[in-house]
């Protein structure tokens, strides 16, 4: 199994895809939920596995491009086909998953393995009929929207209009119609003129909920942009600038990178933003700039440590973050197989882990805790055990119900609230 | 838990250095820490992946790290302290780093292809071979850092300085992007002819040196050698020895 690079629930939470770093992508459903087995509540299954992106080569710069898929979305369902983006560094697919459980039977000109039949031989004409089938899932590519970025695409988003997607690599976003695949319009281009001058990159990008003139994108300094279509074709000018000032008691050479935001996401009610940068996660209020409403410390004892994370290049890890359907929790992962959820109400907040040799299947999660240093308690781990090759970069919440899918570098885990 | 092969010198959880008298004592310590951060700065630049484009995120936050360490030390006038430091143990080190450096990626780019950044080779090779450049900028950028300090001992100003680093700054950028022919000839425009004659000088020492460097380490030859001139050359018999050990002839 390849290490997974990206994990996304479709908009009703019957399915979960997730991509890897093989450029395959496969898709989880839910089981429908039976009257006879009431504790399995509607277990995820493999529903179709294929291979989105090979590995290609640009001749031009001699370079390879990654099949890795950066990051996969869905369309909203709008008959029984579903459709979903993928994309690696460089180009975007369409994909169409569809069903089959019936198949035709009774050709004329054909017989049943598929080999042309004699015409001489043929006495009788009749119309096929369609035959039940074991179900087949497959999928094909519709779209491919190749050659519009020259950097690595980091971020795609679907528009609220479902005719439209951005898509956004270090330096410009693209906006595409779905029906066409040779042309993009350039919304935001922070190109600098001469490449020497360059010194921040656009990270993460995504189309507001419901608004479909309106975009945010954050960049490695720690600021949000939000823009708005409708005033100008080029997007360079924003609406609204987030930024919280430096606090210049935390000042250190390392302060710019961990203020680099990773992930942006609009909460579902469409009022808030949430960004992560190295240390912590915050939530912004839309109608205020100046700073964020909320800071929750993610793993605030790696403070300490900067200097060997930005030796072994940990500092430049980019954790994602979600929102749960009510935009009441706020989720993201940490190191050693840790993930973090906030409540904004109650502000609690707790650390669990993903791995089997810590929980048993259908076991409770048990609450982990890490401890700075001093008198390490029971059950507790220090910072210094930590293992920082197991990163969790990517985890999805339920549109409706808790349920959370959490990538654990090659094994996925999904994770459910405890019926009584 | 940690990369192995660099030599540490991390000041996680240093105390708090300002206004007390052991604080006083301990400025060295962190002009120590914060040229080391410099230098792991430079190698992460330098060390790039052959096959698949470097992080454009990543190369601009390690470069405009660089460029606050930079500054700093030019406010500072801590330029002058570098060189009171043992500069024969620090290049040693430099010495190792990039020679783990140059053995990573020659065993990366064994049997791959060569990366296009290399063009800027060729164009300018005319009847150089490719290999004894490759040797020659790989030599000259274990110079480089070496040269860094002991332009501070010609006693020139910090300004010069800042404007050397910033140009091999912005050659990394520029081999970072897409290469016009038109940028490869900027990059040219600012080599003096005290770099062919460090070419011809290696020439004949060269035999199976393989395309293995990252081409960050060419970026870095130029500027160096604008202001190096005496010191390239009297620093030969250094150099031989670090260009065998280099190419393990």
């Amino acid at each position: 199994a390849d290490i997974i690079s990206t994990v996304e629930f479709n908009h009703t939470g019957e399915l979960l895809a997730t991509g890897d770093k093989g450029g395959r992508v496969v898709i989880f459903q839910r089981e429908q939920e039976s009257k006879n087995q009431p504790h399995r509540r509607g277990e995820y299954n493999v529903y179709s596995t294929f291979q989105s992106h090979e590995p290609e080569f640009d001749y031009l710069k001699s370079l390879e491009i990654e099949e890795k898929i950066n990051k996969i979305r869905w369309l909203p369902q709008q008959n029984a086909a579903y459709f979903l983006l993928s994309t690696n560094d460089k180009t975007v697919k369409l994909w169409k998953v569809s069903e089959r459980d019936k198949r035709p039977e009774g050709y004329n000109l054909k017989d049943e393995d598929g080999r042309l039949r004699d015409p001489s031989m043929i006495t009788v004409l009749r119309v096929p009929v369609l035959r039940p089938m074991d179900l087949m899932v497959e999928a094909t590519p519709r779209r491919v929207f190749a050659n519009a970025h020259t950097y690595h695409i980091n971020s795609i988003s679907v528009n609220s209009d479902y005719e439209t997607y951005m898509s956004a690599d270090d330096l410009r976003i693209n906006l595409w119609n779905f029906e066409i695949t040779n042309q993009s319009f350039n919304i935001v281009d922070i190109k600098p003129a001469n490449m020497e001058e360059l010194t921040e990159v656009i990270t993460a990008a995504e189309f507001h909920p419901h608004h479909c003139n309106t975009f945010v994108y954050s960049s490695s300094k720690g600021t949000i942009r939000l823009c708005d279509m409708r005033t100008s074709a080029l997007c360079d000018r924003h609406a609204k600038f987030f930024e919280e000032p430096e606090d210049p008691s935390n000042r250190s050479f390392f302060s710019e990178i961990i203020s680099s935001i990773s992930d942006v996401k609009f909460s579902h009610s469409g009022r808030y933003i949430m960004t992560r940068d190295y240390l912590t996660v915050k939530v912004w209020d839309l109608n205020m700039e100046n700073r964020p409403i909320e800071t929750y410390q993610v793993h605030d004892y790696l403070r300490s440590k900067l200097c060997s994370l930005y030796e072994n290049d940990c500092i430049f890890d980019k954790f994602e973050c979600v929102w749960n359907g009510s935009d009441s929790v706020i989720m993201t992962g940490s190191y050693n197989n840790f993930f973090r959820m906030f409540d904004r109400n109650t502000k609690r907040d707790v650390t669990l882990e993903a791995s089997r040799e810590n929980s048993k299947p259908r076991a409770i999660l048990k609450p982990r805790k890490v401890c700075m240093g001093g008198k390490r308690r029971k059950d507790e781990i220090s910072v210094d055990s930590l293992d920082f090759s197991k990163k969790i970069l990517h985890t999805a919440w339920h549109p409706s119900e808790n349920i959370i899918a959490v990538a654990a570098t090659n094994n996925l885990y999904i994770f459910q609230d405890k019926v009584n | 838990m940690f990369v192995r092969g660099l030599k540490r010198k991390c000041f996680d959880g240093e105390e708090d250095i300002e206004g007390t008298l052991a604080g006083i004592k301990a400025i060295p310590s962190y002009n120590l820490q914060r040229q080391s951060l410099l230098d792991m700065s430079l190698v992460k630049l330098q060390l790039c992946h052959m096959l698949v484009e470097p992080n454009l995120c990543r190369s601009v936050l390690i470069a405009n790290t660089v460029r606050q360490i930079q500054e700093e030390m030019t406010q500072d006038g801590t330029w002058q302290m570098i060189n009171t430091q043992s500069t024969g143990q620090a290049s040693l080190d430099r010495l190792v780093s990039t020679d783990i450096l140059c053995r990573s990626s020659r065993e990366q780019a064994e049997g791959k292809h060569v990366p296009g950044y290399s063009t800027f080779n060729k164009d300018f090779e005319g009847d150089q071979t490719q290999d004894s450049s490759e040797a020659m900028s790989t030599a000259a950028s274990v110079q480089a850092p070496r040269n860094l300090q002991s332009n501070v001992w010609e006693m020139e100003n910090p300004q010069e300085n800042k404007g050397t680093f910033q140009k091999s700054l912005d050659q990394i950028f520029e081999t970072l992007e897409n290469k016009s022919p038109n940028a490869v000839e900027d990059l040219f425009s600012e080599v003096d002819n005290s770099y062919y004659d460090l070419d011809t000088m290696l020439t004949g020492m060269m035999s199976n040196s393989k395309m293995g460097h990252c081409d960050g380490l060419e970026t870095f030859s130029s500027p160096t050698t604008t202001t190096s001139n005496s010191n390239c050359k009297s620093d030969l018999n250094e150099l031989d020895h670090i260009v065998e050990i280099l190419v393990e002839s």
